[in-house]
């Protein structure tokens, strides 16, 4: 589907010296996309050192074109919330992920992002998949910099096979106005149980 | 160092004054018992019965006092010429597993000129009102070591000229984490902490006087300042 960096047959010169090439839009647009996905990091915990080792220069986060971070939410395409969300910092997360344009995902880093981890108490978020949708969750305690640069791959095919033609990957999740929460409470519990977030993994995908 | 190779300790800054001694690392010391901190017997004479007992564990001082006078003794401590405890590193507070046991407050002071440090406790009887007197007025870094304390054990400095929330929100209503009979996990469920926590408004937690900007308060643009007053959502 994706260009091939090798010289491609649907690469044909018409004439002596204008080439032109021929593509899906959508290969076109999510090559574009996956390879300049700019990232904001919302580093809360010691996930965002390991986020900084990924970014410097023996891992270097630019070879997967994220040259630019951004520190603006208005400026960026990917959230990496790296580090544990208590229930404190919970409305300022989902105001910056309102204000990020689209398109836009967002990564899920460490395991206290993505189910409350060890903090299984009355401060922190348990997930900020309760708050937010995420795309990719990145396993670790802190993960390596390999862990993160895997997940980043992995958004990077899940932005290669999207397809233009399904607006519903665009929507903005309303939450429901009286509660301001995306998903049903009785879910909240159910996966805020012990244990029962890390069983529950797929659940922003709704 | 000195010529014939022994350690002389420059001491600068001293009341002690230049026939002062050596500050050493304490060695050998027991865990029970010892001389307590010199600032303990003027004390004693100074308060008498407020005074009610002396501990020094691991060669610190602890004085626990009667609650009522913690005002008067801690602002003795601070100004009397002879003790200058000019530092007070930590307010907090202790609750213990057993039910009879009082809750104490904590204050840990530190002077400087004399090096000392002394320990004092108040401690606050089962059924008592939680209130121990400010001392917001002699160490203005009791400002946030109060709310912290009042925040996380439900204790009320009486004089704090602004005792709110400090580490949780204001509207948090959970009650008291670190009272022993506070779930681990809170009282409410996750959905319902999550809907509160939704609820709020991230910037109007702030009082204008915490702001950066407050100095300069009077000089912002009139549209500004109404925002910041009301606690009215900016940036959007």
């Amino acid at each position: 589907m994706g260009l091939s960096p090798r010289p491609d047959p649907r690469f044909v010169e018409t004439s002596s010296n204008e080439p032109w090439i021929t593509t899906k839009l959508d290969a076109f647009v999510n090559w574009g996309r996956k390879n300049s996905l700019w990232p904001m990091p919302f580093g809360t915990a010691c996930c965002a050192i390991e986020f900084m080792a990924t970014a410097a220069s023996k891992y270097d986060l630019a070879r997967f074109g994220m040259e630019r971070q951004a520190f603006s939410p208005r400026q960026a395409d990917l959230l990496i919330c790296a580090g544990r969300v208590p229930f404190k910092l919970a409305p300022v997360l989902r105001r910056i992920w309102q204000q990020m344009p689209q398109p836009k995902w967002c990564i899920s880093m460490g395991a206290c992002a993505s189910t409350g981890g060890m903090f299984d108490n009355y401060a922190v978020v348990q997930g900020i998949d309760s708050i937010i949708p995420v795309d990719v969750y990145v396993p670790g305690c802190p993960p390596r910099p390999e862990g993160l640069l895997y997940g980043i791959i992995m958004l990077q095919k899940k932005v290669a096979n999207e397809h233009s033609g399904d607006k519903s990957l665009r929507n903005e999740m309303e939450p429901d106005p009286d509660t301001q929460l995306y998903i049903p409470p009785s879910v909240i519990d159910e996966v805020s149980e012990p244990f029962g977030n890390s069983i529950h993994q797929t659940r922003s995908g709704l | 160092m000195s010529n014939d190779g022994s350690f002389a300790p420059v001491v600068a800054g001293s009341a002690l004054g230049a026939g002062a001694p050596a500050p050493v690392s304490p060695r050998n010391v027991a865990h029970r018992g010892g001389d307590p901190n010199q600032s303990v017997e003027p004390m004693r004479q100074q308060f008498g019965a407020a005074v009610r007992r002396v501990d020094v564990v691991w060669g610190e001082t602890t004085v626990v006092i009667d609650p009522a006078r913690v005002h008067d003794v801690i602002r003795w401590l601070h100004d009397d010429t002879s003790q200058r405890y000019d530092y007070l590193s930590d307010v907090t507070a202790v609750e213990f597993r057993d039910l009879e046991q009082p809750i104490e407050v904590v204050w840990h002071l530190r002077s400087l000129p004399y090096r000392r440090f002394l320990r004092v406790k108040a401690q606050i009887d089962r059924g008592a009102a939680l209130e121990v007197p400010s001392v917001w007025d002699i160490y203005k870094g009791a400002d946030w070591l109060e709310r912290e304390c009042y925040d996380m054990f439900g204790i009320r400095f009486v004089g704090h000229p602004d005792l709110r929330r400090l580490l949780m929100w204001e509207q948090y209503n959970e009650g008291f984490p670190l009272r022993k009979d506070f779930p681990l996990r809170g009282r409410f469920s996750r959905s319902e902490q999550l809907r509160q926590a939704l609820a709020a408004n991230p910037e109007a937690r702030y009082s204008k006087d915490e702001l950066s900007i407050a100095d300069a308060f009077e000089d912002l643009p009139a549209d500004m300042r109404r925002r910041l007053t009301t606690g009215e959502r900016t940036g959007e």
